[in-house]
């Protein structure tokens, strides 16, 4: 399979500078896609900015550290927990979409129809797919950011007396440029890799509609595995660029 | 009817999957305007030899002339070119799901020509006026019966004014008067745009109405090649047998 998604990248990296650049596809997944993902994730924002706080703020009352909730959660959003919580619903949501959207297309020959036609379903289909999944997801992240500050903010407030201002303003002191940028540039490289792994599933799908099956559910473990992997070797990159302790 | 000169050249023709031959030294010429008849049991390599002469696969060796023009030889730029004067009806019609049949019928005019909406429009009316579907323009394929999906899908692939058409299976999974309907529709649309058409079937009632031609596969080899009536009256052993099974498959429809 990586030989295969190897050489699948390299035909991606091949085609893309090639017009015509469809513009129009992109723009019509962008939407599509960022629509499709935008509730789920919004929910498990909230939901896991209201755990963060509610599981910080013993910890750091024990310490005697309850002013630096605000902080910690903020950080701990930005850098981590919002861009990979957000990047794997998404390829939950979106890889084993695409991946079954092309392995239905090529079973049932509408991908050999195209290529008869004399359109290059490749650029026509995965190469409109990948630029969108990696332009939404990062637009995505900051949404989830945000939504999930929120979420933060009313486990504070039930157990510290503070106002949203207040709140906002520890959040802002604490996150710097260099927590954010990092945070959020690494989903460019997730949603590549979900629109990647999707279309990789899908446009070499095989078997039939059990073929399909198969692409849609291995696209979900292999785009999720990437995506921790990287974050792995991102985390380690943006660290030596952007070093928390100065 | 055919004119004489040649439109396809199929030059010992291989294609194995592993050890499989699925096409064992297969050759044959169609001429212009003609209608062959490609038969053979399933699994004999009909489908595999429409997909090499388009190279939707490669062949593992052979030659395949178009027009003259090698098509093994060319690069992707003039395949796509040499495409554009193809037509290819597929076994499920092989309809755009997310897009309707107005959207289906226009994607390759907008992709490949120079056309101006109206013309586009014109050309949309023409091709679903020759299937009598005008009604179904604006529906989803998933709305579509199994013969109005093949019925769109030839609209489809001759709205470009093809030279020549591929037609795999076209009446398959289809109730006896609906695949008449379709066979009879073929040769209409064959003699209003004087097309060359390559047809893979194994439904005698088709080719009946269809072929000129037809040449019968077994093991990856061409058994025999003549007209429909020199087949079906064959006393070789294999064409008796294949088409008496026909003849029952086909609810004994006659020839």
């Amino acid at each position: 399979m990586i030989g295969g998604l190897g050489s699948f990248t390299m035909r991606f990296l091949k085609e893309v500078f090639i017009p015509p650049y469809e513009v129009e596809q992109i723009r019509k997944h962008m939407i599509e896609l960022g629509m499709k993902t935008l509730p789920i994730v919004g929910v498990t924002g909230f939901i896991i900015g209201l755990v963060i706080a509610m599981q910080l703020s013993p910890v750091l009352k024990r310490f005697g550290a309850e002013a630096f909730l605000p902080g910690s959660v903020g950080i701990s959003i930005v850098r981590e927990l919002g861009p990979v919580i957000c990047a794997l619903i998404f390829a939950g949501r979106v890889s084993s979409g695409i991946g079954a959207e092309l392995g239905s297309m090529r079973v049932t020959e509408q991908i050999d129809a195209m290529e008869v036609s004399g359109v290059n379903p490749f650029r026509y289909l995965v190469v409109t797919r990948i630029f969108a999944t990696t332009f939404i997801l990062p637009i995505l992240t900051v949404y989830v950011i945000f939504i999930s500050l929120i979420g933060a903010y009313i486990a504070v407030v039930l157990v510290q007396n503070m106002t949203w201002a207040y709140y906002l303003d520890r959040v802002i002191f604490a996150v710097e440029f260099g927590d954010a940028i990092p945070g959020v540039s690494k989903t460019f490289v997730f949603g590549f890799i979900v629109g990647l792994v999707g279309c990789y599933k899908g446009y070499t799908t095989e078997n039939g509609t059990e073929g399909v099956g198969k692409a849609s559910t291995s696209s979900v473990v292999v785009s999720s595995l990437l995506i921790l992997i990287f974050d792995m070797f991102l985390v380690k990159l943006s660290l030596w660029i952007w070093p928390v302790v100065k | 009817m055919a004119s004489g000169e040649v439109m396809i050249e199929v030059i010992d023709l291989h294609k194995s999957f592993n050890s499989n031959n699925v096409l064992d030294g297969i050759s044959f010429n169609v001429d212009e305007a003609e209608n062959m008849i490609v038969f053979g049991r399933s699994g004999t390599g009909k489908s595999v030899l429409l997909k090499c002469m388009i190279r939707l696969m490669e062949p593992d060796s052979g030659d395949i002339k178009i027009h003259g023009k090698d098509v093994l030889q060319l690069d992707i730029k003039e395949l796509n070119e040499l495409r554009k004067n193809i037509g290819f009806l597929f076994q499920g019609a092989a309809l755009y799901d997310s897009m309707s049949v107005r959207e289906n019928l226009e994607f390759p005019l907008i992709r490949n020509f120079d056309l101006e909406q109206k013309e586009i429009d014109e050309r949309v009316h023409f091709v679903l006026e020759a299937v009598s579907l005008l009604e179904a323009i604006d529906k989803m394929p998933s709305e579509l019966s199994g013969g109005m999906k093949k019925r769109i899908g030839l609209a489809r692939s001759i709205i470009t004014k093809p030279k020549l058409m591929f037609y795999d299976e076209p009446t398959t999974g289809l109730d006896p008067i609906t695949a008449k309907e379709i066979s009879v529709l073929i040769i209409d649309l064959q003699h209003q745009l004087k097309m060359t058409s390559v047809v893979v079937t194994h439904d005698l009632l088709c080719a009946k109405i269809i072929a000129d031609r037809a040449i019968v596969l077994d093991d990856g080899k061409i058994v025999k090649e003549g007209s429909i009536n020199d087949l079906v009256t064959s006393n070789d052993p294999f064409l008796k047998n294949f088409f008496s099974d026909e003849i029952i498959e086909n609810n004994g429809s006659k020839i």
